[in-house]
């Protein structure tokens, strides 16, 4: 690990500074993404940045696991697929709105949540990575056998949760914008400190007080519920749901977002996953070859900037702090 | 200015977070008042077949600084971890004004009322300084993940005040280098002023200090020495493991002496110096004349032996 310069910063790193940790970022994001329909908005258009916007409340559930606590998670998807199922089920068989399905995939996802998470928060990193892969491929062979989810050709039908596509798509952005804004608000509480604390030493976190294993089950369970919502959003995308979207590979591709924009932060991990889910979209011109070009890209990202696009910054701003006069 | 820190500190600490401790009243006493603040009572641990505490018996009274000494492997930053709940003792028992502590979870221990630091410096590397002192509220700052999400006024005014308890404690301990920046971006003498800071901003009645000044300067040495003398004016009380014989004599009111597990010896400082089994156990025994005999007579064997 290379020991960064302590001393006094140059001006230009300053100025990338303040213009990175501006808060209108967000909202210029934001502004892009409900903007992008006015450029295209052919109904392939709409449907892939729908896809792109669910992909990216996926990464914002996973970096809470990963970024913020640290704990590795192979098996991701299975929250995603427990949050879709429950949805898709529920509105299907007993004919409900999909919003009044909700309070249902709540309960369900903190259960998957706790279920997963209880014996397996007890092992410690590559274990515990090993036991989530497990885990994923449980919940999606479930759902193959299973009578109740439509078996290998899973559930069809299922309602919308808003009109046209474009109302959905709006729908979708605002919905993973208040996930985004809230993974990052709970990044900087208590909670989201003691998730650090957890991820750069547990002992010294311990010491400190803080009850890691019921820190890393709330991480485990935050990261359930922003991946069971995106779940029911993928629902509502594409009224039709099938174990063959809950593979492993979905898993890697969130924790490949998250990793490319940078773990732990929460506007890298938002451009990583736009990234992820679109780069396979603008190569398709490459026909047989993109997925080649998709894997050699992020290899090459990977291997020029190791710690990420957007990287988690130790720094903080001084505003954000009492005056020490204060205090003395 | 008033300082509002000072008022925090000299609270009564009473967490009621943790109730899963066995023994709460011991059927002997009359009030807690009664206890020691912290007893340690026939301490025992082994790994495997290795005893690495063999029978340890010492109490720490309120502000009292009380040194834990002995060489390399006698087994002091073990008792720690017995204390401090990181390893569960094979006998004996740990209590904490005469409730039984012995085998809880360290972070349990800590919500009692107890803070330590390392032997080998253990911040959070790549969280900013303020973010390492921000730990040791943890225990005490009340906020729900509603507060959080939605940033009510309460969630403000806790960031507010924590935020104003990492700059105090960072004050109290004498960092001079930058709050802001990632902590291991500091120099090694600072990394152990942030973590003392750390451990104070958990308000403890007791303060475990594993070899404070351990790779420190001499000026550095002489600063430590002074907060250590500060840090028991607020009422704290020390249990310190050090190296440095200067330090300890000048700082501790009593000094308890383990070697190979076992307690050697338990007084004031002065006391405890002229002890011959403590000086042997530092400097090693007065070789006398019928061991040197004994060594000259192997040697010479051996030497023997080989041209046989």
């Amino acid at each position: 690990m290379t020991r960064r310069d302590a001393g006094p910063r140059s001006i230009a790193s300053r100025l990338v500074d303040s213009l990175t940790e501006n808060r209108w970022i967000g909202l210029a994001g934001l502004a892009i993404a409900l903007l992008a329909p006015f450029v295209n908005a052919t109904p392939y258009a709409i449907s892939v940045m729908t896809s792109a916007a669910i992909f990216v409340m996926l990464a914002a559930g996973l970096n809470i696991v990963v970024g913020y606590c640290g704990l590795l998670d192979l098996g991701y998807a299975a929250f995603f697929a427990v949050g879709a199922y429950t949805s898709g089920v529920l509105s299907t068989r007993f004919d409900l709105p999909l919003v009044a399905t909700l309070p249902a995939v709540l309960v369900a996802t903190v259960i998957a949540g706790v279920v997963i998470g209880a014996p397996t928060l007890r092992l410690r990193s590559d274990y515990l990575a090993i036991v989530t892969l497990g885990f994923g491929e449980i919940i999606r062979i479930t759902a193959t056998n299973l009578d109740v989810t439509g078996g290998p050709s899973g559930i069809y039908g299922i309602p919308g949760l808003a009109g046209d596509r474009i109302s959905f798509y709006y729908l979708t952005v605002l919905v993973v914008a208040v996930a985004v804004v809230g993974a990052a608000r709970l990044g900087r509480s208590r909670l989201g400190r003691a998730w650090r604390f957890v991820r750069e030493d547990e002992d010294a976190a311990e010491a400190m007080g803080v009850h890691t294993y019921k820190v890393k089950m709330a991480a485990y369970i935050a990261g359930a519920i922003w991946g069971g919502l995106a779940g029911v959003l993928f629902a509502a995308h594409l009224s039709a749901i099938a174990p063959s979207s809950f593979t492993f590979l979905q898993s890697a591709l969130v924790l490949m977002a998250v990793v490319l924009g940078g773990m732990g932060s929460i506007r890298g991990v938002v451009i990583g996953a736009v990234i992820i889910s679109l780069l396979p979209e603008l190569l398709r011109d490459l026909a047989d070859y993109r997925f080649v070009a998709f894997g050699v890209l992020l290899i090459i990202v990977m291997l020029v900037r190791p710690q990420g696009l957007w990287p988690a910054r130790a720094r903080e701003a001084a505003r954000s702090t009492a005056p020490r006069e204060a205090v003395r | 200015m008033k300082d509002p820190a000072n008022d925090l500190v000299n609270e009564t600490v009473n967490d009621p977070v943790n109730e899963t401790v066995n023994d709460p009243v011991n059927e002997t006493s009359g009030g807690p008042s009664d206890h020691p603040l912290l007893s340690i009572e026939d301490l025992r641990l082994s790994f495997g077949g290795v005893l690495a505490i063999d029978g340890l018996t010492f109490g720490v009274g309120e502000a009292e600084i009380v040194s834990l000494i002995g060489p390399n492997g006698a087994g002091k930053t073990s008792a720690f971890n017995c204390v401090t709940g990181f390893y569960r003792p094979t006998a004996g028992a740990v209590r904490l004004r005469g409730r039984d502590i012995t085998g809880l979870r360290p972070s349990a221990v800590a919500a009692l009322g107890v803070a330590r630091t390392f032997q080998n410096l253990r911040l959070f590397g790549e969280m900013s300084v303020l973010d390492n002192v921000r730990a040791g509220t943890h225990l005490w700052i009340r906020q729900s993940v509603f507060d959080a999400l939605l940033h009510t006024p309460r969630y403000r005014r806790g960031e507010r005040e924590i935020t104003e308890q990492a700059h105090h404690w960072l004050d109290f301990a004498g960092l001079r280098g930058d709050r802001y920046g990632p902590a291991r971006a500091l120099p090694y003498g600072e990394q152990r002023r942030v973590e003392i800071a750390r451990a104070l901003a958990r308000r403890p009645d007791l303060l475990l200090l594993d070899e404070p000044a351990a790779g420190l300067n001499h000026g550095e040495k002489a600063e430590m020495l002074d907060l250590i003398r500060r840090i028991r004016d607020l009422g704290i009380a020390i249990v310190l493991i050090e190296h440095d014989m200067g330090l300890v004599m000048d700082v501790s009111q009593r000094v308890v002496v383990l070697n190979f597990g076992r307690e050697i010896a338990d007084g004031p400082p002065e006391e405890v110096r002229r002890d011959p089994e403590v000086v042997e156990a530092y400097l090693g025994r007065d070789a006398d004349e019928a061991e040197i005999e004994q060594a000259r007579a192997s040697v010479a064997g051996g030497r023997d032996d080989g041209g046989a």
